[in-house]
């Protein structure tokens, strides 16, 4: 049949079963908005305050489902503002596909108005990005982007679409079937039986994983592996919600504010296990004190990450899931009593150590959060102090409930994210941020209340910059350079309520407990803004560069 | 630093020379020669680039390259099954007193004169890097104008063809 390009765009995303787009519209993407408008019963788009907003939105949609998220903006500033939306997915690994608008063809390369190279800004963040300069290869070319933003380790795809391609018309071919994504392969099997050697000969062995495990849906052959083989299992903070909080052998996160247990523990391992994790320095530290003993077995479909950073014994390029599950019958069942004696001893230390005051703190804030989420409600976090504490005090209970930006670290991250897990999963939908990274993206708040989205926002306010403040307080004696944020005196409850969402005010647990009853029985956004002490740290704390032996359990006075 | 030279497969579109540069240029890969062309097919261009590092940075700029989806088929071209040429044109200033030690340069190194005017004379030659750079630093002892070299194009000897390496 006959269509026009922008119809073909909006038809194709309903063949790829997208059935929720996030967007901001504009001179160059008014066409597709018009079909929009018309298959607007088949397809949702949800309105944003900004560009930024939107991707961050696709982005959370993506990680809390699974599906590939999609984003539209215009040509010029729509585009460049979905950058940091783009290179946060494109750092943790999340399949969103773009479509911007351009100038027309005749147009391109004249610096018209609005007009960017969009494809050449997100070259280095994106896995492939297109421009379409023919309304020929235009479906062909979304199928595709669709493909490649799910195939093996999922990423962000762009496609720039000029006016003209937009407007003209073509011929369109519906495909039944929305794209597979490329077909999964375990590693090499010589590699498989190489690390199954390895792994039976460990005696402290370490099972560690990252967000890959998580994509892969590999929690069950992990559970299986640490049982046989009797290990005990960290994370990198993409891979928090992987395994339940709960589950016995799990210590929880590792890294620059990992739990003690599980940093120490990776230390001193003989063996790691890495399975869809890829060693950044925030995870390392100093590489070359990286766990010292350790021979490292990485298992990651990314062929490119084996090696990159720290050098394993044997490198496994293949699917996670598949890979474990050829490695699974060639493990020897085995007990390490005196490896689980030490890993005990080590909780032990960690509980000991563990902030016991009562009051406001932030641990006894997520603990007591925790009381309200339900088994799959999703938890997004912005970035900074707010974010580690979450990850290193929340309870969760299933896979893909944790969105938080690991690898680019974007503040502002959270309010888009929560629209789009909210979204995705149907779920009330929580996000603790603090007030730094809060401020950066709150104009979202307006599209959380005009889609009456069910989202708690948690706002951790200290009045500072808190992560940078603590780095201040550690490392450059205590100058607080621009990390005081008291002088602005938002009144964040005023403001919810000025974009329309319920809020409160919570100083004492007891009022955060009300709040917190509140803001789960509302139907739309609510804000408890939760006030903590500016001088709260993020504990334990590797400094940066450093190593184990460097590690900071406890500030003193 | 071991130099190695790796041929890529391409495909033939626009931009792709720029995202393979690009991919270098962020993670730091240096690039000693490149030369780009079109092949037997239209279908694919050919990048031949030589770089430098260990193994490790080998092995690593190769599965990076692997990772762009432009990227059809990869070969490590190494020294000794391979024909490696470069062309080379330099332009020598035309000095009577010199001209004749000059031109018996270039017919030691099989060159050829293509361009002779009263102020200059170009010179051409086709050789291996090692040759080529050999000549440039003999004809340093007269004035040279310009430079202008290939960079590397590189066969594997037999029927080896990069295609075969991933079946394409």
């Amino acid at each position: 049949m006959k269509l026009s390009g922008s119809d073909i765009i909006v038809r194709t995303l309903i063949e790829q079963g997208v059935d929720v787009v996030f967007g901001y519209p504009g001179g160059q993407v008014i066409n597709i908005y018009d079909s929009l408008y018309k298959y607007r019963d088949e397809l949702k788009h949800v309105l944003t305050a900004h560009e930024q907003g939107a991707t961050h939105a696709a982005d959370g949609y993506a990680r809390s489902s699974g599906k590939v998220g999609v984003v539209i903006a215009t040509s010029g500033p729509g585009a460049t503002n979905l950058v940091t939306g783009i290179a946060t997915a494109y750092l943790d690994s999340v399949p969103i596909v773009a479509i911007t608008g351009n100038v027309p063809t005749n147009v391109i390369g004249t610096d018209g108005f609005q007009e960017i190279d969009i494809t050449g800004v997100t070259l280095p963040i994106t896995k492939h990005n297109y421009f379409v300069g023919s309304i020929e290869d235009l479906a062909d070319t979304i199928r595709e982007a669709f493909r490649l933003a799910k195939s093996g380790r999922p990423g962000p795809v762009l496609i720039d679409v000029p006016k003209d391609v937009q407007i003209a018309v073509g011929e369109f071919t519906p495909q039944p079937e929305p794209v597979p994504a490329d077909a999964a392969l375990p590693a090499k099997e010589i590699r498989i039986r190489q690390a199954a050697q390895c792994i039976n000969a460990a005696q402290r062995p370490f099972l560690y994983f990252g967000g890959g495990l998580i994509t892969s849906q590999a929690q069950d052959e992990l559970l299986q592996m640490a049982e046989i083989i009797d290990a005990p299992i960290g994370c990198s903070l993409m891979g928090v919600s992987g395994v339940p909080t709960d589950y016995p052998r799990f210590l929880g996160m590792q890294g620059m504010h990992g739990h003690y247990a599980c940093s120490t523990a990776m230390h001193h391992a003989d063996v790691i296990i890495a399975m869809g994790a890829r060693f950044n320095d925030r995870v390392t530290g100093d590489r070359a004190k990286f766990a010292p003993e350790a021979k490292i077995v990485h298992i990651d479909i990314d062929g490119a990450e084996l090696g990159k950073t720290v050098t394993p014994v044997h490198g496994l390029r293949g699917d996670v899931k598949m890979t474990l599950q050829k490695l699974l019958p060639l493990l020897k069942p085995a007990q390490h009593p005196q490896w689980q004696a030490q890993i005990a001893r080590l909780q032990e230390e960690e509980a000991a150590g563990l902030d016991s005051r009562e009051g406001m703190t932030p641990r006894n804030i997520i603990t007591l959060l925790n009381d309200y989420l339900g088994e799959n409600t999703p938890v997004a976090t912005d970035v900074g102090q707010h974010q580690m504490w979450a990850a290193q005090y929340l309870n969760l209970k299933a896979s893909r409930r944790f969105i938080s930006s690991g690898g680019l670290g974007t503040m502002g991250f959270g309010m888009g994210a929560a629209i789009g897990a909210a979204m995705a999963t149907g779920e009330r939908t929580v996000l603790v941020t603090g007030d730094g990274s809060f401020g950066m993206n709150l104009n979202e708040l307006a599209t959380a209340a005009a889609n009456r989205v069910p989202l708690v926002i948690l706002l951790l306010n200290n009045g500072v910059l808190g992560m940078v403040r603590q780095w201040q307080t550690l490392f450059f004696d205590k100058h607080y350079s621009n990390t005081n944020l008291t002088d602005r005196g938002t009144d964040f409850v005023k403001l919810a309520q000025a974009f329309g969402a319920q809020a409160s005010r919570a100083l004492t647990l007891e009022e955060l407990k009300n709040a917190l009853d509140a803001a789960f029985a509302s139907d739309g956004p609510y804000l408890i803004d939760c006030a903590i002490d500016k001088d709260e740290f993020v504990l334990p704390m590797l400094p940066p560069g450093g190593s184990m032996d460097d590690i900071i359990v406890k500030i003193g006075d | 630093m071991m130099k190695f030279t790796v041929a890529i497969l391409v495909n033939n579109q626009f931009g792709v020379l720029n995202r393979v540069t690009s991919m270098f240029r962020r993670r730091q890969f240096n690039i000693t020669s490149l030369t780009v062309s079109e092949t037997e097919s239209e279908a694919f261009s050919r990048i031949t680039v030589q770089s430098e590092g260990d193994e490790v940075k080998k092995e690593q700029l190769i599965n990076q390259l692997y990772k762009l989806p432009d990227v059809c088929s990869i070969a490590e071209l190494y020294t000794t099954d391979t024909v490696n040429r470069e062309l080379l044109l330099i332009k020598i200033r035309n000095d009577p007193q010199t001209r004749g030690d000059v031109r018996s340069a270039s017919d030691a190194y099989e060159g050829k004169m293509v361009d002779y005017t009263k102020d200059s004379l170009i010179i051409q030659m086709v050789g291996d890097s090692r040759k080529i750079d050999n000549f440039i630093d003999l004809m340093r002892d007269f004035e040279i104008l310009e430079i202008c070299r290939t960079g590397l194009v590189s066969l594997q000897r037999g029927g080896t063809t990069i295609r075969r390496v991933t079946n394409l």
